[in-house]
């Protein structure tokens, strides 16, 4: 029984990190229909800023605890910046275009994004990990588990929870939600597309930088960081279904806790369980668990 | 419309412009003031850049340098190669194997090098060797581990100046029964890759020829660069083995302590990481005591006392702020021996230029002597060398990490006799 | 059968690259082989782009192919290019074949990226097997032709001389495809797929046809690969493989069966140019090519030469 537990536990600790890596992937796709392949470089550029910024903070003796404000901050603002200067210089113009055209053009961002963070940073790794030893730890039987985990599922939560509530209840957020089903009559109705579109990119770009910003403490940042974290976040946005933040939610939770099965009883098949999570999702549900609904041009 | 079109067959036209301006520059060289071109491949991008390629680049750079002006010690005192100034051409080994290939080819029948050095990637080293062999072209593999380099086809132009990968979980095991012979268990962290898969397997076959007693618990292999292994770190505290093997290594190797450390893994097991020597002064002391720190030889602060390994670390501090760590040792060991093998060859050859075969005859079977002290070329017809190898154990003396408890174990102790796969070696003995 | 004047172009330059590959120097023969493979993967792309969708796991059946020729070779040492080519299309047509009875439901950037799932499962097959050498693959060597063993450079000689002709023959097979009744369907059925279905078209059975030629010709693409570099690996099928082939779809442009392998001939040089002139930062030069180019040519380098044509004929 405790066994189920841990497997349990690992497997929601796994969730929470994924949903945190891919919700602004979601939010992107849902409102622009845009596939944000420059994601896994915001990632990466939370990571650096974050673990700049806690070298900085800690050497500095400031007090520990307020540190994570600084680095989940420090992160948020920093992809929250650059994503909107991409978006206004680059990517506004090319909304006219097709689908792939436009994730083209984001898989290129990527590939300079990812040179200039190795032109800024170099190549060597860097870590700050003391505020994922500062919280201490719990314990489940025999097993410890950091306390870090409880924050990282928390934040998953906070996030969760926010961004749908943001959705659901504020003005901003129904005016979105029309912005998301239709672009063109919410236009002609007088809504602001384009300074939703401007926002709604920055701040997905945000969120995967604050992704980066939490997972921080736990790993070593190196350069590549963000190539693997995007392959899963694409499983998981596109086995969730492309826009829908429950739907990343749910596939989420699926892929940490099935994985977490596997790590533990049969670690060998670890290496296709995500994607083969994927393709059957997508075999019964072709475009994801919930996905929204679109009506077809006739 | 017109601009966009003039624009578009502009950097059409620069970019054919500048692929023609790179062909017929490179035959001219050779031509001119006899230099010894000396292709390095080494990742300058990407995870395996700063735990490997970028250390050993620049190791190559200060040996091209240090040769050139003859400020190395002897026997490595005589200018340039045999009197012959080094060039280096340094390429970036990412990307796929085709590109590596790609690449490969351009250097030696594009850019004209002599020599090539490099390769860290055993799929690589693997893709590049029957190129080599078909190009007659002198080819070092400085790291890459593999044994089937050269246990699947003989080579006449492939050489590898340090042990391969069997090497290292070999000593692992022997250090084991040294230090912790009433070990009864053991599991493994590797990555699910073929380097990972390789070094897993060859552990369990060291493990059953020197310590049969060892049962299995849980082999866990996480995808090459996860980042995250808290499931696995479950696992293997769940199977409170005596002993955990693993080769993993660079960001997955820090991210790996970083994670484990606090939640006690380090404690409850005896760690071995075969490829530590890489992260132990970034980390220093987050590496708790009593983790087995492998260096892949004797290399780093495992290479014994010598005024050849004093100059060499000396000149690499001065230089690059920063130790030399086992990459760069590797890549020391492959320089040097084709810089002796090259003037040994020239010597042969009444002062003349040596060729590719005549460089590989002086370098089969040589035996030479490196910062890591001595290694010899005696495997695989004269292609493969051993060295012995070292493992300790960490130890924190006044907020400093320091490895303590090191046993040496000889070449023979720990690379497979010639002529025998390193499998077979493994499996037919009992030591 | 009326053939394109660029085709006829397009044709007469091979048969003179063909013709010149003795004072060709082996580098160049090289690139341009491997661009011949690269193309001809990226002709299936092209006509899946000619319908609306984008196979985002073509490297599946590229990687199917290499590793036919691989295995062929290895195992039932088969050592003869042509039946390790036809071979290496025939098991990757077939698995298309399969495949395609799923994908053919898909649509837009759904089908794009199931493919990319099964591309991904594959490759977790594969870096699984260690027999197969996981992640560092194996060498594909000992090959002959019809019975001559040549020796390795004459070998690379031949092996361009069957990629010119294989590359021929996909260009003639292609364009008739397109010209086809069938062929006509894809711009159809990308336009408005209801209006398809009630003249008569079946859509998925037509996307369902063009999955398989798409396969064969990636099948093909892939024993030619690992013909002439001579290693196979798990990379062939990893996410960044299929994405170099869109890149390189996107780089010529679908305006012509031709387009898919100029593009994949710049897309070598630009490759090796970035190695050779930036390699601490090939990535970004090969970044910004790709967005230079599609935000001056939308529609591809071919699109220059239509536009070329277009003003020279007043």
């Amino acid at each position: 029984m405790s066994n189920l537990l841990i497997v349990l536990i690992d497997g929601i600790n796994y969730a929470a990190w994924l949903f945190i890596s891919a919700v602004g992937l979601t939010l992107i796709y849902g409102v622009m229909r845009v596939l944000n392949v420059a994601h896994a470089s915001f990632y990466a550029f939370g990571c650096y800023v974050a673990v700049t910024l806690a070298g900085f903070w800690f050497s500095h003796n400031y007090p520990p605890h307020l540190s994570f404000f600084a680095l989940f901050g420090a992160s948020f603002v920093a992809g929250f910046i650059v994503g909107w200067i991409l978006e206004r210089f680059l990517l506004r113009y090319q909304y006219a275009k097709d689908e792939v055209v436009i994730l083209l053009i984001t898989y290129a961002v990527f590939l300079i994004l990812d040179d200039v963070l190795k032109l800024i940073w170099g190549v060597d790794p860097y870590y700050a990990s003391d505020p994922y030893e500062l919280l201490g730890n719990f314990s489940v039987g025999e097993m410890i588990y950091p306390n870090y985990y409880l924050l990282m599922v928390g934040a998953a939560l906070i996030l969760g929870l926010g961004l749908t509530y943001m959705l659901k209840m504020t003005r901003s957020g129904k005016l979105l939600v029309s912005v998301i089903h239709d672009r063109e009559i919410s236009s002609a109705m007088g809504i602001n597309v384009g300074r939703f579109f401007s926002l709604t990119f920055s701040f997905g770009c945000a969120l995967a930088a604050i992704a980066g910003g939490i997972t921080t403490p736990t790993i070593s940042v190196v350069p590549g960081l963000g190539v693997d974290v995007i392959v899963l976040s694409f499983a998981v946005v596109v086995t969730g279904g492309l826009g829908s933040l429950p739907g990343t939610a749910l596939a989420a939770i699926i892929m940490g806790v099935v994985r977490s099965f596997c790590v533990h009883y049969v670690p060998q098949l670890e290496l296709f369980v995500i994607f083969s999570v994927m393709a059957l999702v997508l075999v019964f549900r072709p475009r994801g668990l919930f996905s929204l609904a679109e009506a077809r041009k006739i | 419309m017109f601009s966009k079109k003039l624009l578009a067959t502009l950097v059409l036209g620069a970019s054919f412009g500048t692929a023609q301006a790179q062909a017929p520059a490179a035959p001219a060289a050779p031509a001119a003031p006899a230099e010894l071109r000396i292709g390095i491949v080494s990742f300058l991008s990407g995870p395996g850049a700063a735990p490997f390629g970028v250390p050993a680049r620049n190791t190559a750079e200060m040996l091209a340098d240090a040769f050139n002006n003859a400020k190395a010690p002897a026997p490595y005192n005589v200018k340039g190669f045999g009197g012959m100034p080094v060039k280096l051409v340094v390429i970036d080994e990412a990307g796929s194997p085709t590109n590596v290939v790609t690449e490969y080819r351009n250097l030696v029948q594009r850019d004209k090098v002599d020599i090539v050095i490099g390769y860290v990637s055993s799929g690589n080293c693997l893709a590049v060797a029957p190129i080599a062999e078909e190009l007659k072209t002198l080819t070092l593999m400085y790291d890459c581990g593999s044994p089937r380099l050269f246990e699947e086809s003989p080579k006449k132009y492939v050489f590898r100046a340090v042990n391969h990968a069997t090497a290292d979980s070999v000593g692992a095991a022997l250090y084991i029964k040294a230090i912790k012979p009433n070990a009864k268990t053991y599991s493994g962290l590797n990555q699910n890759y073929a380097f990972g898969q390789d070094s897993w397997s060859d552990f369990q076959g060291a493990v059953k020829m020197v310590m049969p007693q060892l049962q299995e618990k849980t082999s866990q292999m996480p995808k090459l660069f996860a980042g995250q292994y808290s499931a696995e770190i479950s696992s293997l505290l769940e199977s409170k083995a005596d002993v955990i093997h693993s080769s993993i290594w660079g960001g997955d190797m820090e991210a790996f302590i970083l994670q484990a450390g606090p939640r006690g893994l380090f404690k409850q097991s005896s760690v071995i990481l075969t490829g530590g020597e890489v992260s132990m002064f970034r980390l220093g002391t987050k590496i708790p005591e009593g983790t087995i720190i492998g260096s892949r030889g004797p290399y780093g602060v495992y290479a014994p006392k010598s005024a050849l390994n004093d100059w060499y670390r000396s000149t690499v501090i001065d230089r690059y702020n920063a130790p030399p760590n086992l990459a760069a040792y590797q890549m020391a060991h492959t320089f040097m021996a084709t810089k002796l093998a090259f003037e040994k060859a020239l010597a042969a050859n009444g002062g003349n230029k040596p060729n590719s075969d005549q460089i590989a005859d002086a370098m089969r079977g040589m035996t030479y002597e490196g910062p890591g002290g001595i290694h010899k070329f005696n495997l695989s017809n004269g292609h493969q060398a051993t060295a012995e190898m070292v493992y300790g154990r960490v130890k924190h003396v006044n907020g400093q990490i320091q490895l303590v408890d090191q046993k040496r174990f000889t070449p023979d102790q720990v690379m497979p006799p010639d002529g025998v796969k390193a499998a077979d070696w493994m499996a037919s003995k009992k030591q | 059968m009326k053939l394109d004047k660029s085709l006829v172009v397009m044709l007469g330059l091979l048969v003179a690259i063909f013709a010149a590959s003795p004072w060709i120097p082996q580098w160049i023969l090289f690139i341009i082989t491997l661009a011949g493979a690269n193309g001809l993967v990226v002709l299936g792309l092209m006509l899946f782009m000619r319908l609306g969708l984008v196979s985002f796991g073509q490297a599946l059946f590229f990687c199917a192919g290499a590793y036919t020729t691989g295995m062929l070779s290895l195992l039932l040492k088969v050592s003869d290019i042509i039946l390790l080519m036809v071979a290496s299309g025939i098991i990757a047509g077939l698995l298309a074949y399969l495949l395609g009875f799923l994908l053919a439901k898909y649509r837009a950037i759904f089908f794009g990226l199931l493919s990319l799932a099964f591309s991904m499962i594959l490759y977790g097959v594969l870096v699984k097997s260690e027999t197969l050498g996981s992640t560092d693959g194996f060498t594909v060597s000992g090959l002959t032709i019809l019975g001559l063993v040549p020796d390795p450079t004459q070998m690379k000689i031949v092996l361009f001389g069957i990629t010119i002709i294989v590359v021929m023959a996909s260009l003639l097979f292609v364009n008739m495809v397109l010209k086809s009744p069938r062929g006509l369907l894809l711009t159809a059925i990308r336009d408005n797929e209801i209006r398809a279905e009630y003249m008569g078209a079946s859509a998925k059975s037509t996307i369902h046809l063009i999955y398989v030629i798409a396969g064969v010709l990636s099948g093909f693409g892939g024993a030619i690969a690992a013909m002439v570099s001579g290693h196979i690996d798990p990379n062939m099928t990893f996410w960044t493989t299929s994405g170099e082939f869109v890149f390189i779809a996107i780089l010529g442009g679908i305006g012509s069966v031709s387009a898919p392998f100029i593009g994949a001939l710049i897309f070598g040089v630009i490759q090796t140019i970035a190695y050779g002139y930036s390699p601490n930062t090939w990535q970004m030069t090969i970044g910004i090519c790709l967005i230079a180019v599609i935000l001056v040519l939308p529609d591809g380098l071919w699109s220059l030469m239509a536009k070329m044509r277009k003003n020279s004929r007043v």
